[in-house]
């Protein structure tokens, strides 16, 4: 109970956030904001030691109890290791965010309220044990990751980039939701816990695979995997403190998170092996090649975030290999898990002080722009340093942390060449190989985005502002964070022991018992392997790609730039909106008489269809009255009178000869016994004529010239199905008539029970008087409406009015 | 009978759409005056055409015509007669304000929208 409720502190102290910051004009509101984190991630931090020895702990809230909906706080390893990544990065950014953000100027009550709406979204999706709140928590994210990088709602390129991401997680959000439900139908629980437990049977599910790639697109959206990275670039408009937290550190995760917790569901399957593992390569190759690219401090950022989720995210393809072999716990796969999570937490560490500390050069240069910067490592020495530490730990250089995942990713890719299963034989070796460019890139870019800013000659004359170091405050979460980068190389034991075997238990629970049984040991140095050459190669050869980079990057200008994912996500969007707005245009020409034939053409089509389709046409004289004289004598006068209103020159012609028709109908309810209707018929005929005249005689003068209706096939085809409809319709309603009329019970019912002799009559006022009463509603609305628009002239009496 | 009286009701919906299509906007109006003597005789025939004598109680007649689509129809000639009124009326406002009865010169524009 109170620990589904920790999920939404945040979000309740953001009600109070507005009101502190319009009270308390003297404080910076962040420090408020400061303490939620802090707490949260105090309390997360108890956790530890239950969570190290193989508790997890579970706190339910009911939601919607008769739809089985509930809030489930669901913490294993896994899941904590998330918790303490939101709430601590989460304190850091707030810091930051302090600093960065100034008082006077900003709106500081909107950041926050929408930083803290996201941290309760990401501690939801993280914890959450049912799908359905789950799905809650991650739509959350979208929608308040959505609000973040419009939050200069002024400025075109946040608006554009806000909607950018907003459509296209969202789209792999209703994908996922898709997925989730696929899942909940087959497995009969929203429960993940309970899901995996039945992991085997689910597998043999017709809905096994679409639910997989559903579930998978919901999470390559979000975690920026090719082909949907293209909004994180663009999202880098949100302020810098956003880009470090959402777009960095946790946010871009939650599709990790969710690759990793339904991993014991999904990989029994070999298209999640294939997808997760070829998708995340490829990404990781995609964003490092393009990273070199970019001249913005924070789109090599982005970029590089995009390849290193694609690392983390093929990493945990390789571990789903792991169900595929007998004695995982012997081979190298075991490696694959712990390096993601490894990997995870190294990148948050050291990409959250990157992104910080091209916040600060923004900060205190008025840039980002890499081309008018270099230099500023004497005037800026702190900030060189953290840029220094945390570039060379993305490049994979010790003594720093990205070394060790590195290392532990490059042992996973050179396991899979040596595999035989799932067809690795044929294209295991590609594995590798694409890693090492990837990494080679990688370490360009790390070089080309701390060097290019730092070293070289400073540009004064280029720069908006003048440079100077930043202000300490803005520093001390770069530094905390780039201390770790390097405490975590010196002591990575420790830490693979108490947060990533836990985490490593959850995505591989049938492998092993408890996280101490997880045998893996990390060490800086484990001898000349492979992975060590490789390792010295990509210094090698990305030193010395990074020397001649003015050379080479010119080749990024031959690809052409309408052939980008930009380009085509930008012609997709005019495609909805502009292009299919001309095809509605096509049709939604603002014609009635297009808009009837529309609807006639497909009456028709689907009655007759149906008739046909069905076999529904019969034809039987069995029954029917017999055929009299003066019959066929008034249905030809009819059929007359019809041939004349439509062939009539002039409109007066027409008008009588309906009024013909009128009559002729009338004298058929003489003769078929109808008193009653004969009456009115007669008497309403002459009424609507009468109209019809008024009608006529007030004609406007201009196309007063009478003129015969003219031939027009089409409409001559649309009614004459009409007309065969009509018929076959009736011919075969009154060939096959299923039970008796009840009209017997009147007959035998109007004089005892009703007091009345005429049936009809009646039948109106007694049997079903309500009939009665609602069409005398319905003529008293047409006389008043008829007074209305009469008598009101609205817009004459304001037309007058303007004219004085 | 009922047979002929099929092709009959037919061919007045034919005559009605075919009116319904035309450009003048009291053609149309005349198009749903037929389409509704149509609409009445269907229900009509559909009962039955049967029965030598009208559906009111008289000593010794027991062949009635069926009393429930009278009555159905009945309904129907007034709620008809009452949109057709209105429909008129409404027709003569607009060439009174619009000064033209031809439905191509009165469809809405794009300015109409915003």
């Amino acid at each position: 109970m109170v620990q589904v409720l920790f999920i939404f502190i945040p979000i309740i102290a953001a009600i109070f956030i507005p009101v502190l910051f319009k009270k308390v004009r003297g404080l910076h509101t962040g420090w408020f904001v400061l303490i939620v984190p802090v707490v949260l991630a105090a309390i997360y931090a108890s956790y530890i030691s239950q969570v190290m020895h193989g508790e997890t702990i579970v706190s339910e809230v009911n939601w919607i109890p008769s739809l089985g909906i509930s809030f489930i706080s669901y913490i294993d390893g896994l899941s904590l290791l998330f918790s303490l990544l939101i709430t601590g990065i989460g304190a850091l950014v707030v810091l930051y965010s302090i600093f960065y953000l100034d008082r006077s100027r900003e709106q500081l009550h909107n950041f926050y309220v929408y930083l803290l709406m996201f941290m309760s979204a990401m501690l939801g999706v993280v914890q959450s044990d049912h799908l359905i709140s789950l799905y809650l928590f991650w739509e959350l994210t979208s929608i308040s990751s959505f609000l973040l990088i419009g939050y200069w709602y002024d400025r075109d390129r946040s608006r554009f980039g806000a909607l950018k991401s907003m459509m296209i997680t969202v789209f792999g959000g209703l994908m996922m939701l898709g997925g989730f439900v696929l899942l909940s139908i087959m497995g009969e629980t929203y429960s993940i816990r309970e899901l995996i437990a039945q992991a085997p049977t689910l597998a043999s599910h017709e809905w096994f695979t679409l639910s997989l790639v559903l579930i998978l697109l919901g999470a390559f959206t979000k975690s920026a995997q090719f082909p949907f990275y293209i909004w994180l670039p663009d999202a880098m408009e949100a302020p810098t403190p956003v880009s470090a937290y959402l777009h960095s550190a946790t946010m871009v995760k939650a599709g990790i998170y969710l690759v990793a917790r339904l991993t014991p569901i999904f990989a029994i399957s070999e298209t999640w092996v294939w997808l997760v593992m070829g998708v995340g390569l490829f990404t990781l190759f995609w964003g490092s090649f393009f990273a070199v690219k970019q001249t913005d401090l924070k789109g090599i950022l982005a970029f590089s975030t995009v390849s290193q989720l694609g690392l983390i995210m093929s990493l945990l393809g390789a571990s789903a290999v792991a169900f595929h072999v007998d004695q995982a716990q012997d081979t190298v796969f075991k490696f694959a898990a712990f390096a993601a999570i490894f990997h995870l937490i190294n990148h948050a560490t050291f990409k959250g002080s990157l992104f910080m500390i091209a916040g600060i050069v923004d900060h205190e240069t008025g840039t980002r722009d890499i081309r008018k910067l270099g230099g500023l490592m004497s005037i800026m020495p702190i900030s060189f340093t953290v840029a220094a530490i945390g570039s060379l730990s993305m490049a994979g250089v010790p003594p720093f942390n990205g070394f060790l995942s590195k290392e532990m990713f490059l042992t996973s890719m050179l396991a899979m060449k040596d595999f035989n299963i799932l067809a690795m034989d044929t294209w295991g070796a590609v594995f590798p190989i694409v890693a090492w460019i990837a990494s080679v890139f990688t370490f360009v870019y790390s070089f080309y985005f701390v060097f290019k800013t730092f070293t070289g000659k400073y540009k004064p004359e280029l720069l908006p502002k003048k440079a100077h170091e930043a202000p300490i405050g803005m520093l001390i979460s770069p530094i905390l964070l780039a201390s770790l980068v390097v405490i975590i190389f010196f002591i990575p034991n420790i830490i693979g022991d108490v947060f990533v075997k836990p985490a490593v238990l959850a995505i591989q629970p049938f492998l092993y018992d408890s996280a101490s049984d997880i045998p893996i040991h990390v060490s800086a140095w484990h001898g000349f392997k492979p992975e060590l050459f490789m390792t010295l190669g990509i210094f090698v050869v990305g030193f010395l790609l990074y020397l001649t980079i003015a050379k080479w990057q010119k080749l990024y200008k031959i690809m052409p730039d309408w052939l980008s994912l930009n380009r085509l996500y930008d012609r997709f969007m005019t495609f909805l909106d502009k292009d299919l707005n001309r095809f509605s245009k096509l049709y939604m020409t603002g014609s009635i008489r297009n808009y009837l034939i529309y609807m006639f053409a497909f009456i028709v089509a689907i009655t007759i269809g149906t008739l046909f389709a069905k076999d529904a046409f019969t034809f039987s004289m069995e029954g029917t009255a017999p055929i009299r004289f003066y019959e066929i004598i008034i249905i030809l006068v009819l059929v007359i009178s019809t041939i004349t209103v439509l062939f009539s020159k002039s409109r007066l012609t027409a008008i009588i000869a309906l009024g013909s028709v009128g009559y002729t109908v009338a004298l058929f309810f003489v003769i078929f016994n109808a008193p009653d209707l004969a009456l009115t018929q007669l008497v309403i005929e002459t009424v609507s004529v009468a109209l019809f005249l008024l009608a006529f005689y007030h004609l406007p003068k201009v196309s007063r010239h009478e003129e015969r209706i003219g031939f027009r096939l089409n409409n001559f085809i649309i009614a004459l199905g009409v007309g065969i409809m009509v018929t076959l319709v009736a011919l075969s309603a009154q060939s096959q008539k299923l039970v008796p009329s009840i009209t017997e019970y009147y007959k035998e019912t109007v004089n005892t029970l009703a007091g009345g002799g005429n049936i009809v009559n009646v039948i109106l006022v007694d049997y079903r008087g309500f009939d009665t009463l609602f069409e005398i509603t319905v003529l008293s609305i047409a006389g008043m409406a008829i007074l209305g628009m009469i008598k009101l002239r609205l817009s004459r009496k304001e037309n007058e009015h303007e004219n004085k | 009978m009922e047979v002929i009286m099929a092709f009959v009701i037919g061919f007045l919906f034919m005559a009605a759409v075919y009116l319904m299509l035309s450009k003048s906007l009291l053609r149309i109006i005349i198009g749903t005056g037929l389409l509704s003597h149509g609409a009445h005789l269907l229900i009509l025939t559909m009962g039955g055409l049967g029965g030598s004598a009208p559906p009111v109680l008289a000593d010794g007649v027991t062949d009635m015509a069926d009393a429930i689509p009278q009555a159905l129809i009945l309904t129907a000639i007034v709620i008809s007669f009452g949109v057709t009124a209105f429909f008129l009326v409404l027709a003569y406002r607009a060439y009174q304000e619009l000064g033209t009865d031809d439905m191509n010169l009165m469809r809405g524009t794009d300015e109409d929208d915003e």
